[in-house]
């Protein structure tokens, strides 16, 4: 479980976070979705650490992870997969290498262990006997794929996707989605998604927090999105023809 | 600025020489960088040695008019010139574009999309991992392509003397073995592993904080390569007034 505590941001004087407050629970995929610059990506930021905050609590399981040094947050990081919009794989390796990699630098398995996770990871997203591609032959879904393939080698506790649909066909972006959901329950994951996609909320989004110029500004499942008497919410569920007609 | 970016640039370095997670990974990379930055400049480094040699040994025979200076002084003076600055000094200058632009737009990037910050969500200290493999090969290879140089350099020379007719090759080979003092050997090793740990920390410090996209990575690699280019012809009148 994450849980957030009066999380705030700035950068120079324009404050991006203000007094956030939310718990992840485990086992259900949590959402954090909102308008552009309405603090999602630093939010997202700041929960993995790659931006420290100025004020508030980051908890994971009681662990205050914002207090931390670079070598003691690492335990954690062992625990945390991450699904970059852009995949980040790297592309010196090829796809085999990609999963290996996390394997390699912390586990003291043999190279047969280690590939059979890597196969067991690779079939779990569906991609198969695509070991030796180079990361420039994949599609942009199965650049994703492989990124959440990598994202679960080494079996984590918590999962962050950053726009897991982003650039990706409304076919495969329902692939990746069930994907993410179907791990998150299977193991039991702190699954965190940021997203701007109103197809991926209403399609997997158990709990979902919606910010509005940093703040907090609603937060519920996504049965309760559509019906939420809030104009902000309201202008960024209904925003698409296909939302309005489909649930107005 | 320039005080902030040189305080950036020592804890950029501790942060490069922390001790590794996982030595057998770190020992590929630096295999893997060998390869890149040593056999990979050779071919460069062979072509451009050989014609300064020959360069160098004609010019000299061409302001050597005097009768009364012996031919082999061109030996001396090619010998000394190829080894104590065209070698270290010219072929790092050189590498600093092929090198250390090739680093510095690499970790740009890796920065831009958001690779380097997959490391660091990973746990893997991102610096020491991609940096300390590229410097380390480079102190290690970059001395021996200016020793292949050095040798190329005086073969060129050694060639192109006789050829056009400005010394014959015994007065060269006498000349180059003149008052012969291996101490200018040690002299240019010296500048070669500074200029290599000069020119490869530089240009990973421009790449590695790359901030933007793809006109910034441009941007951090042609900053790696002048930065690179004048810190090494500083450190090498340094070395040349204390050393000489």
């Amino acid at each position: 479980m994450i849980e957030l505590k009066n999380v705030s941001k700035s950068f120079d004087s324009n404050q991006v976070l203000k007094n956030i407050s939310a718990t992840f629970k485990p086992g259900i995929t949590n959402m954090i979705i909102g308008g552009s610059g309405s603090g999602k990506t630093t939010l997202l930021k700041c929960m993995i650490g790659l931006h420290d905050i100025d004020a508030g609590e980051i908890n994971y399981d009681g662990v205050d992870f914002s207090k931390l040094d670079f070598k003691e947050k690492i335990p954690i990081r062992k625990e945390i997969g991450m699904l970059f919009q852009s995949a980040a794989l790297f592309d010196s390796m090829n796809v085999e290498e990609n999963v290996l990699f996390p394997l390699n630098m912390f586990s003291d398995w043999s190279i047969e262990e280690k590939l059979d996770r890597v196969n067991f990871c690779l079939k779990r997203v569906n991609l198969e006997n695509i070991n030796k591609l180079r990361i420039s032959d994949l599609s942009g879904g199965m650049k994703k794929r492989v990124g959440i393939a990598r994202a679960i080698a080494m079996q984590p506790k918590y999962l962050f996707c950053d726009e897991p649909n982003s650039g990706l066909d409304p076919k495969t972006s329902i692939i990746i989605d069930n994907l993410i959901r179907e791990i998150t329950i299977e193991y039991q994951i702190t699954t965190v998604i940021n997203s701007h996609d109103m197809n991926s909320v209403m399609e997997i989004g158990d709990h979902i927090i919606f910010l509005h110029q940093g703040q907090n500004w609603w937060e519920g499942a996504n049965t309760d999105l559509i019906k939420a008497a809030n104009q902000e919410v309201n202008e960024f569920v209904f925003a698409s023809k296909l939302m309005k007609s489909k649930f107005q | 600025m320039f005080f902030y970016h040189f305080g950036k640039y020592l804890l950029f370095l501790k942060n490069v020489f922390t001790k590794p997670e996982n030595f057998k990974v770190y020992w590929k990379e630096i295999v893997r960088e060998m390869n890149l930055i040593g056999v990979g400049s050779l071919g460069i480094i062979a072509v451009i040695s050989i014609f300064l040699g020959a360069v160098t040994c004609i010019q000299t025979a061409y302001q050597l008019v005097s009768n009364l200076i012996p031919r082999d002084i061109i030996g001396v003076i090619t010998r000394d010139s190829v080894i104590l600055e065209f070698s270290p000094t010219i072929s790092l200058l050189v590498l600093s574009g092929r090198v250390g632009g090739s680093i510095s737009s690499q970790l740009g990037t890796m920065r831009v999309t958001e690779q380097i910050d997959a490391l660091e969500i990973m746990g893997i200290n991102s610096t020491g991992f991609l940096v300390l493999p590229k410097i380390v090969a480079a102190v290690i290879t970059i001395p021996m392509l200016v020793i292949i140089s050095m040798f190329l350099g005086l073969m060129g020379a050694y060639i192109i003397g006789p050829l056009t007719g400005v010394i014959s090759g015994t007065e060269f080979i006498s000349g180059v073995l003149r008052d012969w003092n291996s101490f200018i050997i040690f002299v240019a090793l010296i500048k070669t592993v500074l200029f290599s740990f000069l020119m490869s920390s530089v240009s990973a410090y421009q790449g590695f904080y790359t901030k933007g996209g793809a006109l910034e990575v441009g941007e951090s690699s042609t900053k790696a390569v002048v930065y690179s280019s004048v810190l090494i012809l500083f450190a090498d009148y340094l070395v040349a007034q204390i050393l000489l």
